[in-house]
């Protein structure tokens, strides 16, 4: 089984949403789509499950070209965000209706649908509606009628986006084991990074209708191809720092310098962009050769073990995670240090120049 | 739900008024409210009651007593009306034509309200408040060309030529009702369906219709009362055979002067159907009239 999107793009009244892109699938993987809000998640995902049809390129599905396919011809399954069940149906019906469609038999139904109910807990809500249950319920149900559908590319737009924090680590926890047996090609958008890392498999990053990366998920968070998936693959935001290299020193504001060490002692000469992650800027110094920044405290946010500071570093806008619970004077300029091991060096066009030394390393 | 909860708060003004003097209050035990609406009842419902006396009474009480309950109660009356085919008639040839300009309307409203509210087409908002446009002209102005052309391809006093003529009002208005609460259903539920494997038709029958059932008894509602009570059309186009009972009631005048006792009893039966079908949609129908857009 494998999906392949060959140059799909698609715009809608003159708006681009997705870029000519190229990207393959391959069975029994798990596929998130990673991006912010109208990044084109839900667009490539629509293309690859038939509801909407490409403007240029082609789709293929095992080989074949399936490009203008009804989606009822397609054998794939699709859970949204809002909880989409049929809400004149009983949860059993609901469950039942994809096989019920396939022309199964009764008993081949009745197993494969209390199956599917033991696995996502809905076994005693069976005979209710859907519009009775809870969210986490109804979107049980939903990934229930997915899974029972046995198809062979199951798409899932933001599953748990609309629910309470406690269910959304507890079906984001059972998800990958669920769907592992079935051997389906799996894709999952989400906006969140974290939820990408623990999901595992494989990444795709999105910007602005732009598949940045595709390749397995360490590996794409370790090594960001470039800036934008940096940034995208990254909560907070990566911060960024326009340096320049000159000798063994780094300049960079207006007229500030740091000596270059560690990697950035081995950079050529000539302007770059220097990326690092929140959690990587500290306030103590740890390291040797950390270098020093002074920068001004705009806002903290203190989440209960850890302490989320905004910094102004010369006009560009950081964000730091400390760990512990720090009491820190708004307005204050504070020194805070980065190990240039954590440090990602993208050329000016965005490229990656070099990774950090610790991605290396791991 | 403004207007509910506007309502009793505007019919407690006057009661607070007359609480402020303690005294003022031991004389007037009535609460103001409560004389407003009665008041209200009385009002709206004299005629009805009026009819309903007129109807158990003989002609002679009538013409020569004013008498506020019958007092030769009768249901000769009533008895006329269904054993004679000049008067039961008019009945089963309103029904019939209300029923099928029902059927008409929904059949034709039911996928243009789909289409309105799921696609977007050059010039789909104009097309779409034309359509209730067309409910802003009276009757009387189709009057002429709908019989001319009726006439003309001998439609004329048929069922089915008042159910079409009265498809004109009631298509545009039952599209309006269920686009509204078509448009309540996500898009999603259509794409899941499809991606279950269901088919266009089955998915709008076995999935799409259940969720706007209420929408469907509203316009059902609408198209049913306005078919109904509709007069000059319906007597306009029919002569004889399709003769509505309401034509029948208009045109009694016998040779021993108007049945006053007869008419009245035909008027209480026009009325109980279009009661029974309210009662059935009670629920929904203030959805109804905002067009499903609440």
């Amino acid at each position: 089984m494998s999906l392949e999107l060959r140059q799909v793009a698609k715009s809608v009244d003159g708006q681009t949403h997705i870029h000519p892109t190229d990207l393959t699938l391959t069975a029994g993987t798990m596929n998130v789509l990673l991006g912010p809000t109208s990044s084109g998640k839900t667009s490539l995902m629509r293309l690859m499950a038939g509801l909407d049809v490409p403007n240029s390129g082609q789709v293929f599905w095992n080989g074949e070209d399936v490009t203008g396919l009804r989606v009822q011809d397609r054998g794939v399954a699709m859970v949204y965000q809002q909880f989409i069940n049929y809400p004149s149906m009983t949860v059993y019906d609901n469950i039942a209706s994809p096989m019920r469609l396939l022309g199964k038999t009764a008993s081949e139904i009745d197993a494969a649908v209390r199956k599917a109910a033991d696995l996502m807990q809905l076994s005693p809500m069976l005979d209710r509606k859907p519009l009775e249950l809870s969210g986490g319920q109804q979107q049980r149900c939903a990934l229930a009628r997915a899974l029972v559908k046995d198809a062979g590319l199951v798409l899932l737009d933001e599953p748990l986006a609309n629910l309470d924090y406690k269910l959304r680590e507890e079906l984001r926890a059972e998800i990958p084991n669920i769907f592992q047996e079935a051997g389906s090609i799996f894709v999952y958008a989400t906006t969140e990074p974290e939820e990408a890392l623990l999901l595992g498999g494989n990444v795709a990053t999105l910007w602005e209708g732009r598949v940045t990366q595709f390749g397995p998920t360490p590996s794409v968070y370790r090594k960001p191809v470039d800036a934008t998936t940096a940034r995208v693959f990254s909560d907070p935001p990566m911060n960024f720092l326009d340096i320049r290299k000159s000798g063994d020193r780094l300049l960079f504001g207006d007229g500030q310098a740091a000596p270059a060490t560690g990697a950035l002692s081995a950079l050529a000469d000539g302007t770059y962009r220097a990326g690092f992650r929140p959690n990587h800027l500290e306030l103590a110094k740890h390291v040797a050769d950390a270098m020093e920044f002074t920068a001004t405290l705009a806002v903290t946010e203190i989440t209960g073990s850890e302490t989320f500071v905004h910094l102004d570093h010369h006009g560009q806008r950081w964000v730091g995670l400390i760990h512990g619970v720090r009491d820190l004077t708004l307005g204050a300029d504070l020194p805070v240090y980065l190990d240039p091991a954590h440090v990602y060096v993208f050329a000016e066009s965005g490229a990656l120049v070099a990774p950090a030394a610790y991605a290396e390393a791991a | 739900m403004t207007d509910t909860a506007q309502a009793p708060g505007a019919a407690s003004l006057p009661g607070r008024a007359t609480e402020a003097p303690a005294v003022a209050r031991r004389k007037l035990p009535i609460k103001g409210s409560v004389v407003v609406m009665t008041l209200y009842l009385v009002f709206l419902l004299l005629p009805i009651y009026w009819l309903l006396n007129m109807s158990l009474k003989t002609n002679t009480e009538i013409l020569n007593s004013f008498t506020l309950w019958p007092r030769d109660l009768t249901f000769a009356n009533y008895a006329t009306i269904l054993t004679d085919p000049a008067w039961y008639s008019g009945y089963i040839n309103s029904l019939i034509y209300v029923s099928i300009n029902v059927v008409i309307t929904l059949v034709v409203a039911l996928p243009a309200a789909y289409a309105f509210s799921r696609y977007h087409f050059m010039g789909d908002k104009h097309l779409f408040f034309w359509l209730l446009t067309n409910r802003m002209a009276p009757p009387a102005v189709f009057a002429l060309p709908f019989f001319q052309l009726y006439s003309s391809v001998n439609l004329f006093d048929t069922h089915i030529a008042v159910a079409l003529a009265h498809c004109l009002f009631n298509v545009p208005l039952a599209v309006w009702i269920l686009e509204g609460f078509m448009r309540g259903v996500p898009k999603e539920i259509d794409e899941t369906a499809y991606i279950d494997g269901y088919s266009f038709p089955r998915f709008f029958v076995k999935i799409f219709m259940p969720l706007i059932a209420s929408g469907i008894g509203v316009a059902a509602f609408f198209a049913f009362m306005f078919s109904w009570v509709e007069l000059l059309l319906s007597r306009t186009l029919t002569s004889v055979d399709a003769k509505p009972i309401a034509a029948t009631m208009t045109r009694t005048v016998g040779a021993a002067g108007i049945d006053w006792g007869v008419l009245a009893a035909a008027g209480v039966l026009t009325i109980v159907p279009g009661a029974l079908v309210i009662y059935f949609v009670r629920n929904y129908i203030a959805k109804g009239f905002a067009l499903g857009r609440v």
